[in-house]
């Protein structure tokens, strides 16, 4: 099942089964009387090519929601099934392998420093199977030059903005052609302008390639590509997960965008 | 090729290395300072040892004998000649040379220092080393206190070379007895041995008197085409009393090297020295290879969060040892060549770069930094990638 997630298939079955499923999840940090709870029984259905926006304040446990879900971390409670494999009880092994089929973008760019704009993107590309290394360096030129970089790709990261960096890294995630996007502030760094270019194209790709997109943001300017918007606080999801549906409505979320942090 | 072509993947160790240009070059010093050490250790080491048997490679035989009691060249003790003699009746020995051998004082005419050099005994008609320009050159030793000077002797014994080319006649004492110098031979010194010359058993004698009445050192056993060594040394221990040892030519060499390898500290000495280089290079290419561990950890967490597996990124790290290793090595081999051709003008000691040492120390300073990048690995094992959100 891994593989074809990893090669791009997408079989009927699958195309139907949601992509994220999360029941009754609880996860803790520290012990003993230092013990504190950060993600207290959430439930969340995202589906595939289902754009959704996670807001809340500092600290509500969006970040940590964000990394079980990208299986960065051992679930300790509850369920979370990524693209149907449960991830409570899964190996190290399992979850490297589930990550090749989600793209990350980090808040921190965390571009290789040794490496140039288009090595680095190139380093999502290269997760990709079956492609000879001309066409994973092409695919890599494309991403760049849909983020709006291809007259940077020789630049060292040192060399770029700290709004280029960040597309440079919405690139590579994208390069790796994933089914599932986790997204943590990618347009912080970015003018409104290639912020808005960012989520366009994200929303594009979530369309296009049935990819479900995850995204922690504070930035009340695009909240309009959510198809749902879904409120944390205290380690809960509002609304039991649900959230706000958007589609053909200008409604915002409860609060307006005065509810969410700048 | 081309299938390997269109997989290749980013250079990232060699980009990893190469990001800070200094830190490498730091790097690179320290494992080639490492690689010298050990070469010059090793060279050391194996040069003493051939050094030790310069002398025993040009000997013009297949078997030797000795005293059983004679612990190295520079020890030797008598047999009775006769023992030769003993050897002639084994159908396989076609001829014998008996060698007179000892270190004998000689003094610089120049300086008027004495200086212990090897005196070699022999009868000037008898084939003695397998170069046959000393056969043309042996008849001036039947003149009495005539002597054969070997020109690659230290330089502390004088001139000696250089005055006689000139046609100046070189006379010295020697066993505080004057000997003139008639002709020059090119030998070698050793660890035994600065400086060696050549003389008729009769002048050896006239220099040493004390010398018992037949009493010789070596006895070199030259046997016909297609003896088997071995076979025939061993019919002649059965044959010959205790009072003398037989070794094959080989095994005559090996003797010599034993004793320095073992009943000396130097051949450990000169171990352990090249061990010092190998763990001194561990710690700077540990230190390295951590260091760029420890700098990139978030690189390497980003990496692993994007779906790289642990080993890619182990490979990573051991592609940087194995980069290290080979750029180190080059400038210690090309300095380690230097270093040889200096000690071998300033010692005549025959330090040369052999295939043999240049794989060993390439070897060394490869598990030196392969080892090194599998202790640096470890701290792959802090690249939390949940860590990087």
């Amino acid at each position: 099942m891994l593989s074809s997630l990893i090669t791009g298939g997408v079989t009927a079955s699958a195309a139907l089964e949601p992509c994220v499923k999360l029941e009754g999840l609880n996860h803790w940090y520290g012990s003993g009387s230092n013990r504190r709870q950060v993600i207290q029984g959430v439930d969340l259905t995202i589906n595939p090519g289902e754009v959704v926006l996670l807001t809340g304040p500092s600290g509500c446990g969006k970040t940590t929601l964000l990394t079980l879900v990208g299986a960065l971390r051992q679930v300790m409670e509850g369920s979370v099934r990524v693209f149907g494999l449960e991830l409570n009880g899964s190996s190290r092994g399992e979850r490297q392998q589930l990550r090749r089929a989600i793209g990350m973008i980090f808040q921190g760019h965390n571009l290789l420093r040794c490496l140039s704009a288009e090595q680095n993107v190139q380093m999502g590309a290269d997760l990709l199977p079956g492609l000879g290394y001309r066409a994973r360096r092409d695919l890599a030129r494309e991403w760049l030059r849909a983020v709006g970089l291809d007259d940077h790709l020789g630049k060292l990261p040192h060399d770029l903005s700290g709004g280029q960096k960040q597309r440079v890294a919405i690139a590579r995630a994208l390069a790796a052609q994933p089914r599932l996007l986790l997204a943590d502030e990618p347009t912080a760094a970015l003018d409104s302008r290639t912020g808005r270019e960012v989520v366009d194209l994200l929303k594009g790709l979530a369309r296009n390639q049935a990819c479900a997109v995850l995204m922690v943001t504070h930035d009340p300017r695009i909240l309009d590509i959510a198809d749902r918007v879904v409120r944390m606080e205290d380690g809960r999801l509002i609304d039991g997960g649900l959230g706000e549906r958007l589609w053909g409505a200008d409604r915002l979320p409860d609060g307006g965008p005065a509810a969410v942090e700048s | 090729m081309s299938g390997l072509w269109q997989n290749r993947r980013i250079p990232l160790a060699w980009l990893l290395l190469t990001r800070q240009p200094a830190r490498l070059a730091v790097a690179l010093a320290g494992i080639a300072f490492a690689g010298i050490l050990m070469f010059m250790q090793l060279g050391f080491r194996d040069g003493l040892f051939d050094a030790s048997v310069t002398i025993h490679k040009l000997f013009d035989a297949d078997l030797v004998l000795m005293s059983p009691r004679t612990m190295s060249s520079i020890g030797m003790a008598g047999f009775p000649r006769r023992r030769l003699v003993q050897a002639m009746a084994d159908p396989a020995v076609v001829g014998t040379t008996p060698v007179h051998w000892n270190l004998l004082l000689w003094r610089n005419p120049e300086t008027r220092r004495t200086r212990s050099i090897l005196t070699i005994g022999f009868e000037p008609g008898d084939p003695l080393f397998t170069d046959p320009s000393l056969r043309q050159k042996a008849h001036v030793l039947n003149q009495e206190g005539r002597v054969l000077f070997d020109e690659r002797s230290r330089p502390e014994f004088g001139p000696i070379g250089s005055w006689f080319r000139q046609g100046r006649k070189v006379e010295t004492e020697v066993a505080g007895k004057r000997v003139r110098v008639g002709g020059l031979v090119a030998l070698g010194p050793s660890f035994g041995a600065d400086g060696n010359m050549l003389t008729s058993s009769e002048t050896f004698l006239r220099l040493m008197p004390n010398t018992p009445p037949g009493s010789i050192e070596l006895g070199l056993i030259r046997l016909q085409n297609g003896s088997d060594p071995l076979l025939v040394a061993e019919r002649l221990r059965q044959k010959l009393p205790d009072d003398v040892a037989v070794y094959t030519k080989q095994g005559f060499e090996e003797f010599e090297k034993n004793y320095w390898r073992s009943s000396t500290a130097i051949g450990f000495i000169f171990t352990l020295g090249a061990a010092m280089g190998f763990i001194v290079g561990c710690v700077i290419v540990y230190q390295i290879l951590y260091s760029d561990v420890s700098d990139h950890l978030p690189e390497y967490a980003t990496l692993m969060a994007m779906g790289y597996p642990l080993t890619t990124l182990l490979g990573v790290v051991a592609r940087e040892g194995l980069l290290l290793a080979v750029l180190g090595y080059l400038p210690a081999w090309f300095a380690g060549q230097g270093l040889y051709a200096l000690v071998r003008h300033g010692t005549k000691l025959p330090v040369e770069m052999n295939s043999e040492r240049s794989v060993l120390v390439f070897a060394l300073i490869l598990a030196m930094c392969m080892g090194s990048a599998a202790m640096a690995m470890r701290k792959l094992a802090d690249a939390d990638p949940a860590e990087i959100f």
